[in-house]
């Protein structure tokens, strides 16, 4: 292909603004029976394989403040560490819309395996996550690991690189009681999260 | 030498194209903009893959907006319209089996949502949603009725264009977009301060749909159509077949 062939401009982002529910959780914005369940609000599907987990968290504005309308999509590996996993009753893509009152996000799903970059090396087991709300402009990307995953995170490729180490922890999920995991989001301030361009 | 896999990335997002996340003019993205700068790496394969959905999953009314919450024999209220377009890469490519989701306030300007504020009234027979995945050549269609524009809080009177939300899963998270269409000849676009979160004039421009005359339907619908274009995968040096099919 010619290198001097132009490229289409990428439709630009909008904000999903604050009714981003009609639209992508219709059951969650009390119009049930419109989609059978929500896309996204169940990851497994029958028993699965691997480390059963629950991932919660809240997004907070600079303020301090939680969000109430923000909605929340992870995608990753299943316990083996396949992308796109082969078993048929994990489907590695939830979407979670925070809740209206408390503005938590929940994920009911697996701790995933060890995925490889793509020079070929692991990457320590990771959630990567996309966050949309009004006020967001173009979705936020960002990446969950494992605070008990020490070893994986020194060597993770995209850990190493980072250049503000103090910065990391925005990343990390903190183990809680009964194989949950929290992941405070914080869109800016002193613990803004880490966001990727990738 | 090590074999790059087949999957070679996707072209870097060009961030001037897209709205700054700090707009101050839309006073929301104040506190909710990230202040420090996004960290750039190309992706792994969490990022240059996504969920995939079959057309088996679609009711047959879900991208009928005008019957999908209509009580039976009953429509929704408000000028009919067709939207269709094409859902495209970068490099004019099809994108096929891309989920796109839609969401819309009424004809009178409201959105069924608990928390909406306008004081316009609901139509019983509209419930604002639809989905649809395009098809082998990256089409679409959508049935529904023109949204109205409506006031919301920012400034003291500022009004929406009429739009409606798209939101689309094409083949990898890379690639997830969530933007608004609006409606060709519609003097409010230009006075949104979240339209004007864009920079680039042609870059709006890309968000009207336009009036499609000829393929109206007669004493129907009219039609508006919008191209959709979603990132491009990066060309490898060596290949020799498209990606993303």
């Amino acid at each position: 292909m010619s290198s001097k062939q132009k490229l289409l401009p990428e439709t630009p982002s909008q904000t999903a603004g604050p009714y981003v529910h009609i639209g992508c959780t219709p059951n969650f914005a009390e119009m049930a029976g419109m989609y059978d369940e929500d896309l996204g609000a169940s990851m497994k599907k029958g028993p699965v394989k691997g480390e059963e987990i629950t991932i919660i968290g809240h997004v907070f504005d600079g303020t301090g403040k939680v969000l109430q309308d923000a909605m929340v999509e992870i995608w990753q590996a299943d316990a083996d560490g396949a992308v796109a996993s082969g078993d048929p009753n994990f489907t590695g893509w939830g979407r979670s819309a925070v809740d209206m009152e408390t503005g938590q996000f929940r994920f009911d799903t697996v701790k995933p395996g060890k995925v490889p970059y793509l020079d070929g090396q692991p990457q320590a087991p990771h959630v990567t996550i996309w966050v949309v709300a009004r006020g967001i402009n173009v979705g936020l990307h960002t990446r969950l690991y494992f605070e008990d995953e020490d070893e994986a995170n020194a060597a993770d490729p995209i850990l190493s690189k980072i250049e503000h180490k103090s910065r990391i922890p925005t990343l990390m999920a903190k183990k809680q009681e009964d194989r949950t995991y929290l992941f405070n989001i914080h869109l800016q301030g002193e613990h803004e999260t880490i966001f990727f361009d990738m | 030498m090590k074999q790059l896999p087949d999957n070679a990335g996707f072209l870097p997002r060009d961030r001037s194209w897209h709205p700054d996340a700090l707009t101050p003019a839309y006073k929301t993205s104040v506190t909710r903009s990230p202040q420090k700068a996004l960290l750039s790496f190309p992706g792994g394969l969490g990022e240059q893959s996504g969920p995939d959905f079959g057309h088996d999953m679609l009711g047959p009314l879900d991208n009928d907006l005008i019957l999908n919450f209509a009580k039976t024999g009953e429509m929704a209220l408000g000028p009919r319209i067709i939207v269709r377009g094409r859902v495209i890469d970068q490099h004019g490519r099809p994108v096929p089996n891309c989920l796109i989701e839609i969401w819309q306030a009424n004809a009178g300007g409201r959105y069924r949502h608990k928390n909406e504020g306008y004081q316009a009234p609901l139509d019983p027979n509209f419930g604002g949603c639809g989905r649809t995945i395009t098809d082998g050549d990256g089409a679409y269609e959508f049935r529904t009725v023109t949204p109205g524009p409506y006031p919301w809080p920012n400034g003291m009177v500022d009004w929406r264009p009429a739009h409606i939300h798209f939101s689309l899963i094409g083949h990898a998270f890379s690639q997830r977009l969530i933007t608004q269409m609006y409606f060709e000849g519609d003097p409010m676009i230009l006075q949104c301060p979240i339209v004007g979160s864009i920079d680039h004039k042609e870059a709006i421009e890309s968000l009207i749909a336009t009036l499609n005359m000829a393929e109206a339907v007669p004493m129907d619908a009219r039609v508006y159509t919008f191209d959709i274009v979603l990132r491009g995968r990066r060309q490898t040096f060596f290949e020799n077949r498209w990606e993303g099919l």
